[in-house]
């Protein structure tokens, strides 16, 4: 069996969309942390610190392409599925009753992937988009903190930010627990125990983005 | 319980042949039994087509005791109907109420081409069966029962593996017409056991890349398989398929 073969069979794709939907579980921790200095209420100096640390270190301009690979992989691989899914049932069914034996979220994880790149399209124009080209201008007073000010003073800038956050929340619902089961681990112990700390996490991480927008639109820091 | 009758009304997917387009056709069936098994509805609705000069409904049916796999129907919406843990023979008309509306559709998969009606042929569960799901020792005399020691739990999930009996609700269910519950079971079954030790790493190969040949979906873990499964196959058997296809494949020597 060669790589050929192994991840471009069906369980290989499934691998790899729970391999780089883990990698980007771990961002998330790390983005969302980092994102919470803002919440130290002393004008951002702490963020803007940090954030520069980010921007401006090799290391993490390194591991920079390979997020943006993982998140690429986890896109093509998805629509792969997706693709294939759909050609395994042309013909659907007149009366399908879904809701008897599956949750909505982990059949729609295709359409919540799907606004989770539209929301990620505008996030990147938002901040990472600025923050590149302060870094390439020689801006070194670039201050991320004001930034996000700023854009989260328009209303429906905040509204379509809570939206991707509600998708995320939903996408990663399935996304943590279904990985592990992708990966071959299943355990009568410790599957129950993923799925509570799936839920954690994600309750955790989304509060976290959400409360952002909503803090600096609500004048709270 | 109390016994009573009730008229129905069904709808039901005809089509001639595979080639040909089908459609749903309306039928009326009167004074039904609530202890008719589902199949037997059916009987009395293909004995008044025939009555009325018209071609009887084809369905797949053999043993009607819940067994063989054979009576693939989708009733309203679900494998096998609204019960859990039940094939169609074993559905029983008091699972509906006088004046309901029962639409009845074969499985729908391309890997499950309709043959004529509610009749699918579900041969590519058997190519993959063929591909590895057995094991190729000269058995002999059958050997004492307890002559190879083997754990009471993995005998156990190996007796829950084998409980499948391939008769494609997890397909017909799965929204992406994924097998993985099927192949699950039947790679489950013998890489659980001595037994099936020698070719399990060829086995779970060559039964995945059957099963991806034969136009299958790709499982995204909705578990409606497992939901709608008449034997109640775990989705710790997809688990174990994945753990077990990663294992063979990544250290298989093939470069």
């Amino acid at each position: 069996m060669t790589f050929k073969q192994i991840f471009t069979s069906s369980i290989g794709k499934k691998f790899l969309m729970a391999f780089t939907g883990i990698f980007l579980i771990l961002f998330l921790i790390v983005h969302a942390g980092i994102n919470s200095c803002i919440f130290l209420n002393d004008g951002g100096e702490t963020f803007n610190t940090v954030a520069h640390f980010m921007s401006h270190n090799w290391i993490m301009r390194f591991l920079e392409i390979g997020l943006f690979a993982g998140i690429i992989l986890h896109i093509i691989q998805g629509l792969m599925l997706w693709s294939q899914n759909n050609k395994a049932r042309p013909v659907k069914y007149a009366v399908n009753k879904v809701e008897a034996n599956s949750k909505w979220y982990s059949r729609s994880m295709g359409l919540l992937g799907t606004l989770l790149l539209l929301f990620l399209i505008m996030h990147l124009s938002h901040f990472y988009v600025g923050t590149k080209v302060a870094l390439y201008s020689g801006d070194l007073e670039h201050n991320l903190y004001e930034e996000m000010r700023t854009v989260f003073s328009i209303q429906w800038v905040v509204a379509a930010y809570l939206l991707g956050v509600v998708a995320l929340f939903w996408h990663l619902y399935h996304g943590f627990q279904s990985a592990f089961q992708s990966l071959g681990f299943h355990h009568k112990k410790y599957s129950p125990l993923i799925q509570k700390m799936g839920t954690g996490y994600a309750v955790i991480i989304c509060t976290l983005f959400a409360l952002m927008p909503l803090a600096f639109y609500f004048n709270w820091i | 319980m109390e016994h009573y009758h009730m008229n129905l009304t069904l709808k039901v997917w005809r089509q001639k042949n595979n080639q040909s387009k089908g459609n749903f056709e309306t039928y009326q069936v009167k004074n039904i039994s609530s202890e008719m098994s589902f199949l037997e509805m059916f009987d009395v609705l293909n004995e008044q087509l025939i009555v009325e000069g018209k071609e009887p409904i084809a369905f797949d049916h053999d043993c009607r005791e819940g067994i063989c796999g054979m009576c693939s129907m989708y009733i309203n919406g679900q494998a096998h109907g609204p019960w859990q843990q039940n094939t169609t023979c074993q559905l029983h008309m008091r699972a509906f109420k006088d004046g309901d509306t029962i639409v009845v559709e074969p499985w729908r998969s391309t890997a499950f081409p309709v043959v004529k009606d509610l009749v699918v042929n579900r041969s590519s569960f058997d190519r993959i069966i063929q591909a590895g799901g057995y094991i190729s020792v000269n058995t002999g005399n059958a050997v004492d029962a307890n002559a190879i020691p083997i754990d009471k739990k993995d005998a156990d999930d190996a007796f829950m593996a084998a409980a499948c009996i391939g008769c494609g609700a997890c397909v017909a269910t799965c929204k992406n017409g994924s097998a993985m519950l099927f192949v699950g079971a039947k790679v489950s079954q013998l890489a659980l056991l001595p037994q099936g030790g020698p070719e399990r790493e060829s086995r779970v190969l060559n039964m995945v890349a059957q099963m991806d040949k034969e136009g299958f979906g790709n499982c995204t873990n909705t578990y409606a398989c497992e939901a709608e499964c008449p034997k109640g196959i775990s989705v710790a058997n997809i688990a174990r398929l994945n753990s077990e296809y990663l294992k063979a494949g990544l250290s298989s020597e093939e470069a």
